[in-house]
């Protein structure tokens, strides 16, 4: 598997673990509305597994963001600053917040997998 | 949904068109359509767009005696209002200070108030309580209220009924739309031109399918309706205004007509009369002011203001960014000797200072009809 959730409703893709993808879901942006600004964490910061990010703020609210496993930003995505709303049109894609080079890989085990996701959803 | 929620005529209309509801006010409301509130927002200040206000109260005064008993509970010309003229009034307290900003319209048989959907029990036993033995207090569970608001509200109510077009702005009067009998006043709560449609609750759900089929509208929620008074510079209850700020500090003395104010023929002989002379003369410590962010962060309510040594100046009261004009702006209380146009201070988010200015309201112009 090499997309995991969190309870935050958060996806970290690790297809290349020096540089995991992290974004928002589909429920996440649903619940969240018009996305129409990002706080993105500094490159080069490392944040431990749990601690806030950056932040997510639609017109209504604002979200924190947090980190989904530990390690140092590597990459910030720049388009989504300059356009938020890619956070709403194509989240799991384009709409991506930051990479991550992830060191210890039991975190990510531990995240939820693609079916433990949807059952969480169902719960709500 | 919590079931204890109460519900509007239009709920399950509302669940039909693919809301997302949310508890406000006691009530499970709208919050937005599928569209999005952005989407919603612009539909009403390009087109138009149809709010269920349901949620708001609706109470008759009844009796000879009913303005002028309602002037001892607001700082406002009633007595003075002719037949199909409303006006927008404050209920104050003993110490100056907003229990509830309402609408009032002067019918042929008695006065129509609109009051807030969190106020409107307190209001009504406050109008039970002070002006109950002068005039009939009654409620109007029954009927519902929608706001059709946009630079084509006009033209798309006149579909329905063509003589809604007479009216301009905070008039009203009663017409038939889609076979109910309904009073419509020509006012709102978006800047925009348009229509509060007060229609018996069970003609509601027809009513609004008749306009959201138009061309020109569709529906919007309360989301869009908050950006879009909040663009307006108009206050929000419970947020903008409230028991601790006076129609002084919040910038609405043009509420209080000069036949209230000292002076003049039915000056004063409202709670906090005195407190509220006072400021008229004396001035006050703290003012509500807009705002705009000079860089493309939000500033929400409850965002601390500071100086630039950081000495507190005051508080955000409702902060978004703009759809209209896409910059971040706020409404909130500053001291008086910042609240000057285009003084700039520090609002605190997240620890950062975002700097914003002092900006004149409305930050999108009004465009009511006046006829």
């Amino acid at each position: 598997m090499t997309t995991m959730f969190t309870p935050d409703h958060e996806w970290i893709n690790i297809e290349d673990h020096e540089a995991a993808v992290v974004g928002i879901t589909l429920h996440a942006q649903e619940a969240l509305g018009d996305v129409v600004f990002v706080d993105l964490p500094a490159v080069g910061k490392t944040l431990k597994k749990g601690e806030v990010a950056g932040v997510v703020e639609s017109v209504k609210a604002a979200a924190d963001l947090y980190m989904p496993v530990t390690g140092e930003v590597v990459e910030v995505n720049e388009a989504l600053r300059a356009d938020p709303s890619l956070a709403n049109s194509d989240p799991m894609g384009n709409g991506w917040f930051f990479k991550v080079h992830v060191t210890d890989m039991a975190e990510f085990d531990q995240l939820m997998d693609p079916p433990g996701y949807d059952a969480l959803l169902k719960t709500l | 949904m919590s079931a204890d929620l109460l519900k509007t005529p239009l709920h399950a209309l509302h669940l039909e068109l693919g809301a997302r509801m949310v508890p406000f006010a006691g009530y499970d409301m709208p919050v937005n359509y599928p569209g999005g509130i952005i989407a919603e927002h612009k539909q009403c200040r390009e087109s138009a767009a149809l709010f269920d206000v349901s949620h708001m109260g609706q109470v008759r005064l009844v009796g000879d005696d009913a303005a002028r008993a309602l002037e001892t509970l607001v700082p406002v010309d009633v007595l003075g209002l002719a037949v199909g003229q409303q006006r927008y009034a404050l209920f104050t307290d003993a110490s100056g200070g907003i229990l509830d900003d309402l609408m009032v319209t002067r019918r042929e048989a008695d006065l129509l108030l609109v009051v807030n959907a969190g106020c409107k029990d307190a209001d009504i036993r406050h109008l039970v309580t002070h002006i109950g033995h002068r005039c009939q207090v009654v409620p109007l569970p029954e009927r519902a209220l929608l706001a059709l608001q946009g630079p084509r509200a006009a033209e798309a109510l006149a579909h329905l009924n063509p003589a809604v077009s007479k009216l301009v702005f905070m008039t009203g009067g009663a017409f038939k739309l889609a076979g109910a009998d309904c009073y419509v006043t020509r006012s709102g709560y978006t800047g925009e031109d348009g229509f509060e449609i007060s229609v018996p609750a069970e003609a509601a759900v027809a009513l609004a399918r008749a306009l959201i089929n138009l061309p020109e509208v569709k529906p919007a929620g309360l989301g869009a309706r908050d950006t879009l008074r909040l663009e307006a510079g108009l206050c929000l209850y419970g947020h903008d205004i409230d028991t601790r700020t006076s129609p002084v500090q919040a910038g609405l003395t043009w509420a209080i007509q000069k036949v209230r104010r000292p002076g003049g023929e039915r000056a004063g002989h409202y709670p906090g009369a005195a407190a509220i002379e006072g400021q008229l003369a004396h001035g006050v410590t703290h003012k509500r002011v807009g705002l705009m962010a000079l860089e493309r962060v939000p500033v929400r309510e409850g965002s601390k203001l500071v100086d630039a040594k950081g000495h507190k100046l005051g508080t955000v009261t409702s902060g978004t960014i703009a759809p209209t004009i896409n910059q971040p702006i706020a409404m909130a209380y500053l001291s008086a000797e910042h609240a000057i146009a285009k003084h700039e201070v520090y609002a605190e988010v997240r620890g950062q200072q975002v700097p914003m200015r002092v900006t004149p309201m409305p930050f999108v112009p009004h465009r009511y009809f006046r006829g």
